[in-house]
């Protein structure tokens, strides 16, 4: 299925059978297969209108989305059937195309509460103001960003390119098991697709996985994928490894409409 | 389930209980008859029975006021009762005297009147139905010459005070129920602070609606002398009842040469549930005048509670280099509805008044913003600015903006800007994917959005009014 090696059953991450999905009516998924392991990073490509951005939010559990048909399980439990905060909770991240703005609340207190939330979830218990700064601090330090987000409002008055940014800061002190970037590279100047990339290649652990939706090569020249997917009229119509983004760069995705 | 934004079944009221005790209640109805008899039972002197009577006399020829944006059945104010007392008034010299039953209730509300339970560093007046029951950390204020007791002790025991300020900014004849109060109110707080003195404490005043069928009718006086300082604070609840309760007070501010009165309000009446029924009928009239050269007035005001709420805090700017400031948050959820705003009058010349009002509307709330800024003619380098945000939460509730600017100075500077949001899908499912319950985050987006009025309440209050505000909104999102 992902052209990759047979694995240990218990590396299985996400496991997507048969995914079917619809938005207004309109069937946008119709047969989505896709199996993570832990300690991978898989990118999922496609042209527009392929299905690719619908994916992501099915996983993340938008109300605008129905699932019509197919299963999704995340480590071994039945990912659908969870609110879309139980799946944030339970380590499921999506960094958004669009991410959204909230006015009057910094990013500091929108982390700590972020943080907090999925503490109390695991049964730990809730950091204090002081308590967060200085592990935000440290994990500040780890990626090599500086703390001028932090006071601001959450994506408020934000560049496009910034709202990306503060979208991966969300990822690193969040530490997800499984990260979906949506589509993360648009609007990123090639300065700062390096830093968001970067950035992610150094939260890469054994036991958390990636996947980047992306319309581009670009990223995946600073961000290695094991598997590479494409995705087409609603169904992933062909794996293969970085080379197989390489030919897609050069080809465009015409040729893989046809093999389809 | 539905996954979409609207209304749902809300938690219940929390301050929503009955304090069982005996109480003197003078039976429905108004008459000369019933504010002699009030006037008698506060032990009042002459001049204050006449003027109450001027009032009731011109309130009879005045018809109730049906302009504002919000709709009622009509109020039989025969049927209110306009006095309920518990019975045998404790002495407020000694708390001892107060009966335990009353002391609990304020305790329930977050209200320690105990002294050894006392909230450091916030002098409280608990008034309950028509009379104060008790006001804290007299002593320590009266060492500096403030004095800050129930009015109807104010009336005996400071009468000059009382009549040279009582009906100065809001007169017995200002308003159809500004003119009901003045006829018939019971108690409320008096606030003097002599020149030069800034009060060292905070001082608040808990309003709690115990009796049924009663109406609350209270008055509060703050006389702020040259150069002295104060900020005051009131809080108010009542229980839950089928009726409709009206409240119809009436707060006038004083302050001369360069002193400072800031004026916070917390408004948590019982609103009704989520048919309309019951709920109190919140008729204000509160307004300040800036007298003094560089005197300044500052109104900040959470209204949670109420089925309607009818007022406009303002300030009249007498004095030269005067400041007037109005911050507000007014949430309206289930089916309330409120009217409300500020009146900045700028009279003296370099005076500035600053308005932010925050309305919320989720459920079938009718939320309504209403603001006069008038410059008149000798207010040479008038400035005003005005910022009217609303929020709809859901699709069924209505946010309406009225700013009236009447200019007759062409030095003045008027800015006005407003807004207009909703809280979207899009803004919640982004709080949940980071790991947020649905109430939180519309909470956090709500408190997000009148960050700019909480900052302007006194520390021990904001974190209350946050709360108070992720209660009323609970269950308004699915």
């Amino acid at each position: 299925m992902t052209g990759k090696g047979k694995r240990e059953r218990e590396n299985v991450l996400l496991e997507i059978r048969d995914l079917h999905a619809t938005v207004e009516g309109r069937e946008i998924l119709k047969g989505v297969d896709l199996v993570v392991h832990t300690g991978e990073v898989h990118a999922i490509m496609g042209p527009n209108g392929s299905g690719k951005s619908t994916l992501a939010q099915v996983l993340a559990g938008h109300p605008g989305y129905t699932v019509t048909a197919g299963s999704a399980l995340y480590e071994g439990k039945d990912l659908l059937a969870m609110t879309p905060e139980v799946r944030a909770r339970e380590g499921v991240f999506l960094a958004f195309q669009y991410p959204v703005a909230i006015r009057g609340i910094t990013n500091a207190y929108f982390l700590r509460f972020a943080v907090n939330a999925i503490r109390k979830h695991r049964g730990e218990e809730e950091l204090g103001p002081v308590e967060f700064m200085d592990a935000l601090e440290e994990k500040l330090k780890v990626i090599g960003w500086d703390d001028s987000y932090l006071n601001r409002p959450v994506n408020d008055g934000f560049s496009g390119g910034e709202k990306k940014r503060n979208e991966i800061l969300q990822l690193a002190v969040l530490e997800p098991k499984l990260a979906i970037l949506d589509e993360t590279d648009s609007g990123l100047d090639i300065d700062a697709l390096k830093t968001v990339a970067q950035t992610v290649e150094k939260l890469r652990r054994p036991h958390n996985a990636t996947v980047i939706v992306t319309h581009y090569y670009r990223i995946l020249t600073h961000i290695q994928p094991d598997v590479v997917h494409v995705l087409s009229a609603g169904r992933i119509v062909k794996s293969g490894g970085k080379e197989l983004a390489v030919e897609l760069e050069e080809k465009g995705y015409d040729w893989i409409r046809e093999v389809a | 389930m539905s996954s979409g934004i609207e209304a749902q079944v809300l938690q219940p009221y929390k301050y929503g209980f009955v304090t069982d005790i005996e109480s003197d209640v003078v039976p429905p109805g108004l008459s000369e008859d019933v504010i002699r008899l009030i006037s008698t039972k506060k032990g009042e002197p002459e001049w204050m029975l006449e003027w109450r009577l001027k009032a009731y006399r011109h309130w009879l020829k005045m018809p109730e006021p049906h302009w504002s944006n919000v709709t009622y059945g009509p109020i039989d104010y025969q049927a209110i009762s306009y006095y309920a007392a518990p019975k045998q008034r404790p002495k407020l010299e000694s708390l001892d005297q107060v009966d335990p039953k009353l002391i609990e209730t304020f305790e329930k509300l977050g209200i320690p009147i105990e002294e050894r339970k006392r909230l450091a560093g916030v002098a409280v007046d608990a008034v309950f139905d028509s009379v104060s029951v008790a006001t804290t950390f007299r002593e320590t204020l009266a060492r500096q010459g403030i004095i800050f007791c129930a009015i109807s002790e104010a009336i005996r025991e400071h009468p000059d005070l009382v009549r040279k300020y009582l009906g100065s900014v809001v007169p017995h004849n200002d308003n159809f129920f500004a003119a009901l109060n003045s006829a018939v109110f019971t108690d409320g707080s008096f606030a003097y602070i002599p020149k030069g003195v800034r009060c060292p404490l905070e001082l608040s005043t808990y309003f709690r609606i115990n009796a049924s069928s009663t109406g609350q009718f209270e008055r509060t006086l703050i006389v702020a002398e040259e150069g002295s300082h104060v900020s005051y604070l009131e809080g108010c609840s009542a229980p839950v009842r089928d009726e409709n309760q009206l409240h119809a007070a009436v707060v006038e501010l004083v302050a001369l040469d360069d002193a400072t009165i800031k004026y916070s309000t917390i408004q948590n009446w019982y609103p009704g549930d989520e048919e309309g029924r019951g709920g109190i009928f919140n008729f204000v009239t509160k307004r300040g005048a800036c007298r003094g050269r560089n005197s300044k007035i500052s109104w900040t005001q959470v209204e949670t509670g109420s089925a309607i709420t009818w007022k406009y805090p303002g300030c009249i700017l007498q004095g030269d280099n005067s400041i007037g400031e109005f911050y507000s948050v007014a949430v309206t959820n289930q089916r309330q509805q409120a009217d409300t705003g500020t009146k900045m009058i700028h009279m003296g010349k370099n005076t500035r008044s600053t308005i932010v009002s925050k309305g919320i509307s989720a459920g079938r709330g009718q939320n309504t913003y209403r603001g006069l800024v008038k410059i008149l003619k000798g207010a040479e380098h008038a400035r005003n600015y005005s910022q009217c945000d609303s929020m709809l939460i859901g699709d069924k509730c209505g946010a309406h903006t009225f700013p009236y600017i009447d200019v007759r100075n062409s030095t003045a500077i008027m800015e006005h800007e407003a807004s207009t949001s909703k809280i979207g899908e899009d803004q919640i499912f982004y709080a949940k994917q980071r790991g947020l319950s649905a109430e939180d985050a519309v909470s956090m987006i709500v408190n997000g959005f009148c960050k700019e009025v909480f900052k302007e309440l006194p520390m021990e209050f904001a974190v209350e009014a946050q709360r108070l505000l992720g209660i009323s909104l609970e269950g308004s999102v699915g």
